[in-house]
């Protein structure tokens, strides 16, 4: 049962080496990719972004920004909504993936926001905002920015336990430990402020946003709906991991996984509906219902009724039947419609009245692709050797246990 | 968790949170010395010598001002031409308008830069740094469209017009372009000076002109204000801006940020405090 007990034997030299065979579908499928990507990513700081992308003076930001940032941040909403539910509301039901979440937050966070310097004309500037040269208080990028970089030293902080666990630091383990309640609750703060600053940067795109999709509410629908963006996330790469990494599975893990499933769906049908009730409120509010006859209404209702109605109806009716199989339908769906969603933001529904569109070159895909894949990589070498998913090692487990019962005796 | 880690991790916290708190810069309204030109479309005949004389002083390539073809389509300025002059037909009549950064009172591309690499100089201008990281989201805010960026540079600047502020301004001299008009369509003068100026005009050629300066209140006012004698819409200017200054679009929730960072701490630590303690119970 217990397989970490290796961990009083860690070797860095052996840790690196692969753990599986080189020519595995995903490597022969990902590997070519990543290296077309590293090339595309030399030309385009040999010879600037417009070698590479599509963009345009009338269209500043496109697939990189819509998919890597706004998508990308969006669907690791999952880790502040499961740290919020399991550290502060105390359902220990998600407890198994607590870790699992927190590994993805931070993975995505250094790799999608990471990938906003790709998207940097000038590159050697991008920490200009941290060291003071200089502070752009009246800005919400500066306030994104801040916010990112906080975010992703506080997950961080969260994983170092998995960390410690794996490379056997009972020291470091103890000591971030005691911090973690402090990181989870600054995390899920500042998590509220940049999940809504992403949307509040297009507060002032006002004379370019169509006003189907223009409202003083950005920020609030995109906070809302990132919390069930990121849970659908969860739930997807949960059915993918447990199945990938099948042998890896705590006994909690895999017996708790279907519960787990169900419990978000639950919560996912709750957070669809105000996130509906506010996109109806918002449509009367801003009296902008005459234009759903418009062209651009057409694609909104297929927006709100197709990717946010259809799969929260699924949710709900996937929680009642206990159907994996229609809540996973429901988080692919909610997941695609948060693609439609932001990718309007940043270039459909943007300069909407320009007859030269933006569409993302191929470049652009596959170095997006690239970002993705090789964050998939990371993943999969922290998954096959820290204690994310599978069993902690018995220390861990008897220190926790210990420490929970010396906070009950202090809180009482 | 007890109440002395409470404690100190409110400290911590709120410590860090304030730490990264912005400060909101109130908006003044425009000031009335700030430099302004005032172009008047009644008078610019389409020489598009503003253009050559903007592409010299900024070291730009020249335009080729024979070539009629330009006037057959809508430009915009671009990364090499900070300015460019369009052909309206208004009925029978043509009118020119030049175009260029309206250099704003309060302006959103300002306000947008996380690194203040667009500033509004003392004078008026705004202008560029290059401490800018080159995210472009000046891009996005400008309602004009008037950042443009180098897309085939190694090392991109945003492009606009400068107002010749540190080439001409700053030593008493008015913007090339200014100083190029044969036809005195453009004036140079403080902000209250030129809407004088432009009232004046108005209020002597009623029949010339629509009553209305542009920019004197769009957006919160610009740097740059217009005469015409037809409605601005039928000359390609955008009439739905409305006259907020942009930065107040983000102001109310930026604030709500800083009203969350203070708050939310202490009512997580709260929950988390109860939720333990009912979990103990049980």
């Amino acid at each position: 049962m217990d397989t970490q007990t290796t961990t009083e034997t860690f070797s860095l030299a052996q840790e690196l080496k692969p753990k599986r065979p080189y020519l595995t579908p995903f490597n022969v499928i990902t590997a070519p990719v990543i290296l077309l990507g590293v090339v595309l990513i030399v030309m385009r700081f040999a010879l600037g972004l417009g070698s590479v992308t599509n963009l345009s003076q009338d269209f500043p930001w496109g697939l990189w920004i819509g998919f890597d940032v706004l998508v990308g941040i969006a669907f690791a909403g999952g880790s502040y909504v499961i740290s919020f539910m399991y550290y502060i509301l105390g359902k220990k039901v998600y407890h198994p993936i607590v870790r699992v979440t927190v590994l993805n937050g931070f993975l995505s966070y250094s790799f999608y926001a990471g990938a906003l310097v790709l998207d940097l004309g000038r590159p050697w500037n991008a920490f200009n905002f941290l060291i003071g040269n200089e502070f752009g208080v009246a800005s919400v990028m500066f306030m994104v920015a801040w916010h990112f970089f906080l975010y992703t030293l506080l997950l961080l902080v969260e994983f170092v336990p998995a960390i410690a666990e794996w490379i056997g630091a009972r020291r470091l383990w103890r000591a971030v430990n005691w911090v973690n309640l402090v990181a989870v609750v600054l995390g899920i703060t500042i998590a509220l402020g940049h999940q809504s600053g992403v949307g509040g940067l297009f507060l002032l795109a006002k004379a370019k946003i169509h006003p189907l999709w223009y409202s003083p509410l950005i920020p609030l629908l995109f906070l809302v709906s990132s919390m069930f963006a990121g849970l659908c996330m969860v739930i997807f790469e949960g059915s993918i991991t447990s199945r990938a990494f099948r042998a890896r599975l705590s006994d909690e893990m895999g017996s708790t996984h279907d519960t787990i499933v169900i419990s978000l769906a639950k919560v996912c049908t709750g957070i669809m509906a105000v996130y509906l009730v506010l996109k109806i409120f918002d449509l009367l509010r801003g009296n902008t219902w005459s234009l759903l006859s418009t062209p651009f209404g057409a694609w909104y209702l297929l927006e709100v009724i197709g990717f946010v109605v259809i799969p929260g109806a699924l949710f709900f009716s996937g929680a009642r039947k206990q159907s994996l199989s229609v809540i996973k339908t429901a988080a692919v769906m909610a997941m695609i419609g948060i693609f439609i969603n932001r990718f309007n933001f940043v270039f459909i529904a943007y300069n909407w009245t320009e007859p030269v569109r933006y569409y993302p070159s191929w470049m652009e895909i596959v170095v997006t692709l690239t970002v993705i894949f090789t964050e998939l990589w990371v993943y999969r070498w922290a998954i096959n050797r820290m204690p994310v998913i599978s069993e902690r090692p018995r220390w861990a487990r008897a220190h926790e246990h210990d420490r929970d019962n010396d906070n009950r005796s202090q809180a009482v | 968790m007890n109440r002395r880690t409470f404690l100190k991790t409110m400290g911590i916290g709120s410590g860090i949170l304030l730490g990264a708190r912005p400060r909101i810069i109130h908006a003044s309204g425009p000031l009335p010395d700030s430099a302004t030109v005032l172009v008047d479309t009644t008078r610019c005949i389409g020489c598009r010598l503003c253009e050559e004389a903007c592409a010299q002083a900024n070291s730009l390539p020249e335009p080729d001002l024979s070539d009629l073809t330009v006037f057959d389509r809508k430009r915009s300025t671009s990364e090499t031409a900070f300015t460019v002059v369009n052909r309206y037909m208004a009925g029978d009549a043509e009118i020119h308008v030049k175009t260029q950064c309206m250099h704003c009172s309060d302006a959103a591309c300002v306000s947008s830069c996380l690194v203040n690499a667009l500033k509004k100089e003392k004078e008026g201008p705004i202008s560029w740094h290059t401490n800018c990281m080159g995210c472009r989201y000046c891009m996005v805010a400008c309602p004009f469209e008037m950042p443009k960026f180098e897309y085939h540079s190694a090392a991109p600047r945003i492009r606009k017009c400068t107002f010749c502020y540190a080439t001409r301004l700053v030593n008493g001299q008015k913007p090339a372009c200014v100083e190029a008009c044969p036809m005195e369509a453009l004036s140079f003068g403080t902000r209250s000076e030129m809407l004088q100026e432009a009232k004046g005009r108005i209020a002597n050629a009623p029949g010339t002109y629509v009553n209305h300066i542009y920019g004197e209140h769009e957006v919160g006012g610009t740097s740059w204000l217009y005469l015409s004698a037809v409605p601005f819409d039928q000359i390609g200017f955008r009439t739905d801006l409305g006259t907020t200054p942009y930065p107040v679009l983000t102001k109310g929730y930026l604030k709500t940020v800083h009203g969350i960072d203070l708050i939310v701490p202490p009512v997580l630590f709260g929950l988390a405090y109860l939720s333990r303690r009912k979990r103990d119970n049980d």
